[in-house]
């Protein structure tokens, strides 16, 4: 039998937002041991598309987004790399006057945040970017935002935590979980075992497992974002671009290449996800429409994750309503990457004070609660 | 799942995908035969573009007799079967593959697959291997079969494999002045294959006959000999000039103004792993390579594997092994086969297999390669990495994992997608981390198996 390690936190999980809260327990002086199954970062965290924005969130995660914002900003002073973080600007494009009309309401809406929303008629948008294809009639702009790179980004953090005397265990998958009204105990696979007062359950897509192992059910279910990628390209695209109800999105890397996103892969076993031929051709041909550089580009790769996706579009972050000392984290429906960062803060601080300094009462696991209604993957929540 | 309604499709037009596309036009069916090249005869039988008048003797050489069996086969199969020249798979999900052909974008379902992809050199870089005029060895000998031109007037051909021999014959052949072939091999690696030689004689002989051609055409061969670098034209960058190599006599430098090099050869395997077949560590081609039986059955029913594309055995292998192949789909599909012939293939590739080791043990792999190649030396060329950056990445960030490695510094993630640089980055990240090569694990293949135009979804102007 291997030795017990004793802590103060467990985390479950090696992505942004565990890695993010191994960080921020180090700088709180707490004893902390992370288990990732896999690498830090290798899921998700490090393989989504690198948007960094909060135009366009819900406006309950503005302040979580915010707040993350500013963690952002000080990303080299954090983790020692700067992960190409970018803030370029990011233009949501309109195609019609109703998409205009929504991004104006949004405006007003998000406007006690202060995103600094500049709205960009036709003229205005193609002066601003004349690379954009003749469908574009308007844009909104958010300057402050912009893209990194997830694959530096989110392995480089758990680094800076292990840096930091956090006691990071990759390879390490959970595989017996349980609670002794003051302990959890964890085992992992290769026979390690982990004791601690508080545990974080920062699995992402697969973070519903761990909430069952406590008798919390949730509707997690896993979406898989497709994207791909093109050789390098002179640059041409200086903001992070998406398009105001929904299709693809898109950023040109410092290196030239662009990075493409739009539309769903599909899992080609438990833990991996692949873009479909059909869905990567229709993105290319709608990114081909808004960005005509692309038409003498080629496409070098396609890749795809699996993200936790709710019903309702909200995480769950926050204690749980079973387990005392256990805290959720996770259910980002895509908008981890940009969040994660305050996320960790977030729940660093409920070790600490047992309560958050930004608001998390909307993402609390309790709203599933009392009927658990388990739901099949693959189904359809969108806007219920 | 593979509908018994599709034709069975076959991918590669080489040795292995004529004798397979034969066999099941042998046996009644209509097959799709897809091939990248215009013309079929795959690597090792290129043809030249239609109106070329160079003969068989002159481009195959000793292969000449089998080249022209090849081409001859796939001529009067032509009528038999549904012939996609000019074409790459570039994506499969499911029994759907997706092609691209002459710009444009298509669909094929297949009901049985079989995958003769073949093979690339493998390359191990040496300092001064990306200025203009130095080619690998296989592209040296594309030029040759299917152009009639040679990469330079005085040539150098370097590293290792049985490549190296038919190459230098064939430029020598030509009339291209081969100033020297550098063999990493030593005598002593070639006497101690000879026990496993001898059981292919005739393999024996050619290589003999090569060795015996170069010598009266006054070809110096220098064997056990290490690539130190290559120089340029006045050391202007611009151009090839010059290659210095160690041997057991010292360092040496010769003029030249073209270089082939390689070192043997590595599997075309991405489109085995978009088929989802299960890999396995091969440690003879120090790769990991799909798993199949006996027959090229591989781990997904009715996808099959046969040829250099499944593991490097070369072209009379890759003869059997797609014959074997086609009678393996075939009997899958129920209908009856001959089985005695099926056996006796099986045993035929069982004597090539055996003819491998002893070609591996007269060419080995330069195992001290990873622990000689400088900091400085460019690893990836898309992605300019170099084997420093490599190595940072596998002690600075921990990296201890191919794909991993690949994240944090970019090797193999530009245009070649790993398939030319990931044999060397394998060996720099296994001598670095200091593990075995099975264990820093293998590139993950992702859709498109090459670079696809986003031209190629435009509706036709």
């Amino acid at each position: 039998m291997s030795a017990v390690l004793h802590a103060d936190v467990a985390i479950i999980g090696g992505g942004i937002v565990g890695a993010s809260a191994a960080l921020e327990l180090r700088a709180m002086g707490r004893r902390v041991v992370l288990l990732e199954r896999d690498l830090c970062g290798s899921r998700s965290s490090g393989v989504n598309f690198g948007g960094v924005r909060r135009q366009g969130r819900a406006l309950v995660l503005l302040p979580l987004a915010q707040r993350s914002h500013q963690l952002w900003g000080r990303l080299r002073e954090r983790i020692g790399s700067d992960g190409e973080y970018l803030r370029s600007g990011h233009l949501k494009i309109a195609r019609s006057e109703a998409d205009m009309a929504s991004l104006e309401a949004y405006r007003e809406r998000s406007r006690e945040f202060d995103l600094g929303l500049q709205l960009l008629g036709r003229d205005a948008v193609h002066e601003r970017c004349p690379w954009l294809g003749d469908a574009v009639v308007g844009g909104s702009l958010c300057p402050e935002d912009g893209h990194a790179n997830p694959r530096l980004v989110s392995p480089a953090i758990a680094r800076a935590a292990r840096d930091a005397g956090a006691d990071v265990r990759e390879r390490s998958a959970v595989v017996e979980m349980a609670h002794d009204g003051q302990c959890f105990h964890l085992r992992c696979a290769h026979g390690l075992q982990v004791s601690a007062p508080h545990l974080l359950n920062c699995a992402g897509a697969w973070a519903g497992s761990v909430a069952a192992a406590f008798g919390e059910q949730v509707p997690l279910s896993g979406e898989h974002p497709a994207m791909l990628v093109t050789e390098p390209l002179p640059r041409f695209m200086d903001l992070s671009l998406g398009v105001e109800g929904g299709g693809i999105y898109a950023r040109q890397a410092p290196r030239g290449n662009c990075v493409l996103g739009g539309g769903r892969g599909y899992t080609i076993d438990a833990l991996r996800a692949r873009s479909t031929p059909e869905v990567l051709t229709l993105a290319m041909r709608q990114a081909a429409a808004l960005l005509p550089a692309l038409r003498h580009a080629h496409v070098i790769r396609s890749w795809s994750g699996t993200e936790g996706y709710l019903p309702d579009h909200l995480p769950v972050i926050g204690p749980s309503a079973t387990t005392p000392g256990l805290l959720h984290g996770f259910g980002f429906c895509g908008e981890g990457f940009q969040t994660g960062h305050a996320v960790g803060a977030v729940l660093a601080e409920l070790v600490r004070d047992g309560r958050s300094s930004t608001p998390i009462a909307a993402f609390s696991i309790a709203r599933f609660a009392p009927t658990p209604a388990a739901s099949p993957a693959g189904s359809d929540f969108a806007h219920p | 799942m593979s509908s018994s309604l599709a034709p069975p499709v076959v991918i590669g037009a080489g040795p292995a995908g004529v004798r397979a596309a034969q066999t099941l036009v042998a046996h009644g069916l209509r097959p799709v035969l897809i091939d990248e090249a215009a013309r079929a005869g795959g690597q090792i039988y290129r043809q030249p573009p239609p109106g070329f008048v160079r003969s068989a003797q002159a481009l195959y050489g000793f292969e000449a007799g089998r080249a022209n069996a090849v081409h001859r086969t796939m001529q009067a199969l032509q009528p038999q079967l549904d012939h996609r020249p000019g074409t790459l798979v570039w994506a499969v999900q499911g029994a759907t593959l997706q092609l691209l052909q002459a710009g444009r974008m298509g669909q094929v379902d297949h009901g049985g697959l079989i995958v003769a992809t073949g093979a690339t050199d493998r390359v191990l870089p040496f300092p001064g291997w990306t200025l203009p005029g130095v080619y690998t060895l296989g592209a040296a000998q594309v030029a040759l079969k299917y152009q009639g031109c040679a990469i330079g007037s005085r040539v150098v051909l370097a590293g290792t494999g049985p490549l190296l021999y038919l190459v230098a014959h064939q430029y020598a052949k030509a009339g291209a002045q081969v100033v020297a072939v550098l063999d990493g091999a030593t005598l002593a690696d070639q006497r101690a294959a000879l026990p496993a030689l001898l059981r292919a004689p005739a393999t024996l002989a050619k290589g003999l006959l090569y060795r015996a051609s170069l010598i009266a055409r006054g070809v110096p061969v220098h064997q056990g000999a290490r690539l130190t670098r290559a120089g340029s034209v006045d050391g202007a960058g611009e151009r090839v000039g010059s290659i210095t190599w160690r041997d057991a006599h010292g360092e040496r430098t010769l003029a030249c103004d073209a270089i082939g090099f390689g070192h043997a050869l590595r599997s075309e395997t991405q489109l085995a792993d978009l088929l989802g077949c299960e890999f396995e560590f091969d440690a003879l081609q120090r790769a990991h390579l799909p798993v199949r039986d006996a027959a090229g059955r591989s781990s997904v029913p009715g996808v099959y594997l046969a040829g250099d594309g499944a593991a490097v055995r070369g072209a009379d292998a890759a003869e059997l092994a797609g014959e074997r192949a086609a009678l393996a789909l075939l009997a899958d599909r129920g209908m009856a086969v001959n089985t005695s012939r099926a056996a006796e293939l099986e045993r035929l590739l069982q004597a090539q297999t055996a003819l491998r080791l002893g070609l591996e043990r007269a060419f080995p792999f330069p195992e001290d390669w990873a622990a000689q190649a400088p900091d400085e030396l460019l690893l990836c060329r898309c992605e300019e990495i170099s084997v420093g950056q490599l190595r940072q990445a596998a002690r600075e960030a921990g990296a201890d994992e191919l794909n991993r490695a690949k994240a944090l510094c970019r090797v193999g993630m530009g245009r070649c997608q790993g398939r030319y640089c990931g044999a060397a980055a394998a060996e720099v990240l296994a001598h670095a981390v200091g593990i075995p090569i099975a264990q820093v694990g293998r590139l993950r293949a992702q859709a498109p198996v090459k670079p696809v135009p986003f031209a190629m979804v435009e509706p036709p102007a």
